[in-house]
This record gives structure tokens, sequence and C-alpha cells, in this order.
């Protein structure tokens, strides 16, 4: 900042101060103090503007969304038809959808993800292969949705149907099983769901379990547990808050999926149980009927966005909560 | 106690056995256990196998020169490309980077350097904490009600701020994140030499947390290209260049990869469905790539 311009500003301060100045170390000039305030300013209005575009998004969906609020009212959560033509619309088809897909692949993807997480940190695999399997499980991230969806299409379904065509035949009469799959489908859509939200749980859990202070375990081991009996009644408890906040951060994510359940759920407006029947979601019904909805219909739309919406910041900020509680009561028992 | 009054050499402790048998219950339990969450890690695995030799095997298969420099074929049509969704793609990830890195750097600066117990950095963490959370799908609707609605047509930067939305809360947390990592004895000296606290950022904390804000700015991009969702009904799709005779139309239906892929795999035409794996192929290279850019910033940093 030893700029020609600022120079007889800083000879004065100085001599004023009648402190010894060397090129390297003198007190700020002027301008240097504005541009502070300013670029401090300038900080500050983009940290409160994150606020505010918090707020923009749910005051201009929730905006467009309240003609349609004030018409359907409550009866559009429990009403399940959807009818254009008559103008008569109700998503709870896709609630139960929404729920009942993200809970599969919760199931699955939580069972999944706790294993992985337990032995990338239980040291059963040297350091190296730990890395490896991790960045493996990483890259299922990295994967876009769309992808996923392709590989459904042309893979998943393909091959799930054998299986499922003979689960109805022998198993039928239990619900989960009540119909054949024609094609897409509620288990499908779970199982991409399910790898979707993989990473997710894995990371967190991983995250959790390896702040368990390790003394923990070496006491475990000292009074003669085996391996897992260390695992399953000492270091899971210690970590249990840690991974119930990766969980519901999973559970986060399922719920707002779009694109993979879009292409493999079917898009079907019906309440089923059954694995194999077609369902739809909230953001499967928004991303396939928006880009052709007239003006009344995207009002109803923005509803359903603004169900989705209050779903996944409930979801997704009890998951935030119950992981900062779980830091906070490590790293205070740790010490 | 009782059995050390019964042991014969008074005086001599009877330990229980230190070692275990591998035939014990508790043991076999044990192997088990740790056999099965091994499988269980295996078989997460498959899948991104699966998924890379689909798009290595059916994609590559029609990899050419072609794609990249033509437009999107009609319903009977044979060959084409889709040189217009890549530079959609461009373009529109572009856009979104412009307005989000800027906007999520300086916010980090304040969370991380001005005021980091402020209320106002708790409440913008909390916001984009939430963010992070927000369904992609519904970045488009917001994208949609605010741009839109508004500009009156669908368009790349209607995409651009739905991609935004989804790049902010990543660039923001990973610079604040790497801005923290800088040491104090740094920007104290700093301090100590008359520094403003605005040249200390600019001096020595942007400069020394650079690797790790770039790895979180890459991360965000890797993310934002293959986001289909907030596309949908902000940018839609077009069979055209973004280029009309030597102008440059922005405000306009404009294309990209992950929309052409969406579209094409559901069509009834082998054609199509060729040229949407080819592009998922061409997607996930480009998403790989710029991911495994982020890392290598970060690798640096230590």
């Amino acid at each position: 900042m030893a700029s020609t311009a600022s120079e007889p500003e800083h000879t004065a301060r100085s001599t004023r101060d009648r402190t010894p100045t060397a090129p390297i170390s003198r007190p700020p000039s002027g301008l240097d103090l504005f541009i502070d305030r300013v670029f401090r300013g300038l900080t500050f209005a983009f940290a409160g503007l994150t606020v505010a575009l918090v707020l923009y998004i749910v005051v201009e969906i929730g905006g467009n969304a309240a003609p349609a609020i004030r018409k359907y009212g409550l009866s559009f959560i429990t009403s399940g038809t959807w009818n254009v033509n008559k103008g008569e619309f109700g998503v709870l088809p896709e609630i139960w959808g929404t729920f009942y897909s993200s809970l599969l692949a919760l199931l699955l993807g939580g069972f999944f993800g706790v294993s992985i997480a337990i032995f990338l940190t239980q040291d059963f695999l040297p350091r190296k292969l730990e890395v490896l399997f991790k960045n493996i499980v990483e890259l299922l991230a990295a994967i876009p949705s769309v992808v996923y969806g392709l590989w459904g299409i042309f893979v998943v379904i393909p091959a799930g149907r054998p299986l499922a065509d003979w689960l109805h035949q022998h198993f039928g009469w239990i619900p989960l099983f009540g119909t054949s799959l024609s094609g897409p489908g509620m288990l499908p859509a779970a199982l991409v769901l399910t790898i979707m939200i993989l990473p997710t749980v894995s990371a967190i859990s991983r995250d959790a379990l390896g702040s368990v202070p390790p003394k923990l375990k070496e006491a475990a081991f000292g009074m003669g547990a085996t391996r897992w009996e260390a695992i399953l009644r000492v270091i899971l408890p210690t970590a249990s808050t840690g991974i119930f906040g990766a969980l519901m951060l999973g559970f986060g994510r399922a719920l707002g999926e779009t694109m993979a359940l879009a292409m493999l759920v079917g898009n079907s407006n019906q309440l089923s149980v059954s694995l194999f029947s077609p369902a739809n979601t909230l953001a499967a019904l928004l991303a396939l009927n928006f880009p052709e909805a007239d003006k009344r219909q995207e009002q109803v739309l923005m509803y359903a966005a603004v169900i989705l919406l209050t779903i996944t910041l409930l979801v997704n900020i009890c998951g935030a909560a119950v992981l900062k509680r779980t830091t906070a009561h490590l790293s205070g028992g740790g010490k | 106690m009782t059995h050390v009054e019964d042991s014969p050499t008074p005086g001599k402790v009877d330990l229980p056995s230190l070692e275990r048998s591998y035939h014990d219950f508790r043991s076999v339990l044990s192997t088990l256990l740790s056999i099965g969450t091994g499988v269980a890690t295996v078989i997460a695995c498959i899948p991104l196998f699966s998924v890379l030799i689909m798009l290595i095997w059916r994609g590559g298969a029609r990899l050419s020169w072609q794609l990249f420099t033509e437009l999107p074929p009609t319903a009977f049509e044979d060959g084409g490309g889709f040189g217009n969704a890549i530079v959609g793609t461009l373009v529109m990830v572009g856009i979104a980077a412009l307005l989000s890195v800027p906007f999520g750097i300086l916010a980090a600066v304040c969370l991380a350097e001005f005021g980091p117990d402020s209320r106002l950095a708790a409440a913008a963490r909390f916001c984009a904490k939430t963010l992070t959370g927000l369904p992609s799908i519904l970045a488009g609707v917001f994208a949609y009600a605010a741009v839109v609605l508004v500009t009156g047509t669908y368009s790349a930067p209607a995409g651009g701020v739905a991609l935004a939305l989804l790049m902010l809360p990543t660039v923001l947390l990973t610079a604040e994140e790497a801005m923290k990592m800088v040491p104090v004895r740094m920007k104290e000296a700093a301090v100590g030499m008359g520094a403003t606290p605005t040249q200390v950022v600019w001096r020595v904390v942007l400069p020394t947390a650079l690797p790790g804000i770039l790895t979180g700015v890459m991360l965000a991009v890797a993310r934002a290209a293959g986001e289909t969702a907030p596309l949908l009904f902000t940018a839609l799709f077009s069979n055209y260049w973004l280029i009309h005779d030597g102008e440059v139309a922005l405000m306009q239906p404009t294309a990209s990869l992950a929309v052409l892929i969406f579209n094409f795999s559901g069509m009834p035409f082998e054609n199509q469905i060729e040229m949407a794996w080819a592009a998922a192929f061409i997607l996930v290279l480009l998403v790989f790539v710029v991911n495994i850019t982020g890392q290598l910033f970060s690798r640096r940093q230590i």
C-alpha cells in the first residue's frame, strides 16, 4: 500500500504521532481506513443477503402459491384426485410416495451406510485400503442424479423384474409384493435413492465414529470384550447421536431428490404399499408437470412446492441440530 | 472371592484364560459380523462400477467428433450430436459461478474474519446450512418465479440463477472453513505491521486460504454441472445453438446435457437413447475432471 498517492497523508500522520516509521510497518492511511470500512460493510451486506435470500425464496414460492392455498386449503393435503379438467387437485398420494420411498431408502441406506462407516473406521483394513474404499463411496455422490435415472431405467428395472415377478407369484398375499413390476415402480426408485443417500450417511457416520475417544474402545478391550462387543455396546452407543443426525440428513436428501424418482417411480397418482406398483413423489410431480402447466396449475404446483419445502426444511434443521449437539457433547466429554 | 480360597495353592490367583478360542460363540459372532460389514461395503461399491461400465460400454460406443459439432436429431433422424447442449451447460454453470462465487466468498469473509461471533454471522451460517438441504427442484421453482415470470421467457440466466442457488452454500461454507484454517500468527503479524483488517484479508487470509476456497468452488461447479431438476423449467431445452446469425442470444430456451439425457431417455428411439448414454458419459467425465481438479487443489494445501 506504499503508493505515492497516500504518501503525504501518511507522513503527516506519523509526524503528528511522533513515531519513527520504517517503509514496511506504518499505520494505515486515511484511504486505507476508508477502503477498510467499505469492504467490511460489503462483506456484512453479503452475509445479510444470505439471510435475505432464504427469506426471499420462502416469500417468492409462498406468494405464488397463495391463491391455491386460499382456494384448496387443507383438502389439498388430504385429497387424492388430480384432475386438471375439473380443477380438482390433491397431493396425498405424492406425500405418501415421498415418505414411503425415502423411508425405504433410509432403511437400506442406513444399514449399508453405517456398516460401511464401521468397516472403514474400526481398523478392519490397512489405512490405504480404507482411503480407497472411502473415495469409491464418495465418488457415488459425484455422479449426477439424471445419470442414475438413466442407469435405473436400463439396468436396475430389467435386472429387478425377474426377482419381482418371482416374489409376486409366490408371496403375492403379502401387501408389499401385491402387484407385479411392469416397468417403473417404487422398488427401483427406492434402490437408486438408496445409492444416492449412501455417501451422505456413511460420510457423516464415519465422522461420528471417528470422534469417539479411543480410550473407550481400549477400556472395552481391556475388559475382555470381543471386537464386535466393543463396537455394539460401547462405540455405537457413544456415536449414536451423530449417526442419528447422519440418518436425518440422508432422509432430508431423499425427500428432495427429484430426477432419479421422476424417471423411475412411474408418475402414477395412486396410494399403494406394494413395492412394485408405480407411484409418485412431490419432487417428481413438480418436475414432470411444471414445464407444461398453465397459470392455474402453476399455482397448485407452487402449493406442492411449499409442502415439499416445509417438510425438507424441518427434517434438515432437525438433523443439523442433532449433529451440532453431538459435536458439542463429544468435545465437551473428551476433555 | 470364593474360588481364590478354594484354589489348591494358597496365594496364587486363578486368572481366567487370556486367550479366546476361535470356536467360542462370541468369537464366531464377531468374525461373522466383520465379514458381514465387509460384504456390505463391497456390495455398496457395485453400483459405481456398474454405472461406470455401462457409461463406457453404451456411451463410449457412440463417441465421435460429430457429437460435439452437430445439433440434436429429431424423431426418426439418424446421427446428430449435442454441441449446443455442451455449450449451454458451460454457459449456465459459468453464469452460476459468476453469481455465487463472489457472493459466497464475500459472505464467508464476514463469517470467518470480521464478525465470526456476531448474530448476523450466526444467522447467515444457519441459512447457508439450510440452503445445503434445499431440494434442487425447489431452486428451479424459485428461479421460475423470480426470473422466468419476471422476464417472461425461459432463458440461460434463469437456469444460471437456479444453479447459483445450489452452489452458494458449498462455496460459502468451504470458504469459511478454509479461512478459519489460516494460522492466527500470520494475521497478527500483518496487523502488527499496520495492516487494516481489509489488507489482512486480501494480503494474508485469502492467498493462504486460496487452495481450500478453490476446492469448494470446484466441488460446487461439479455439482451444478450435473443438476437437471433446476433447469427443467428455467432453461427448458432447445434444439438450436445459443448463437443465431453471429449474435449471442441468452434470453431464450437453452439446451443442457443433463436435460438432454432426461428428455432422450424417455424416447422410444434407439438413436436418442444412444445419444443419452453418450451425453451421460461426457457429463460424468466433465464432473469427474472438475471434481478431481478440486481435490488436487486441496492436496497441494498440505
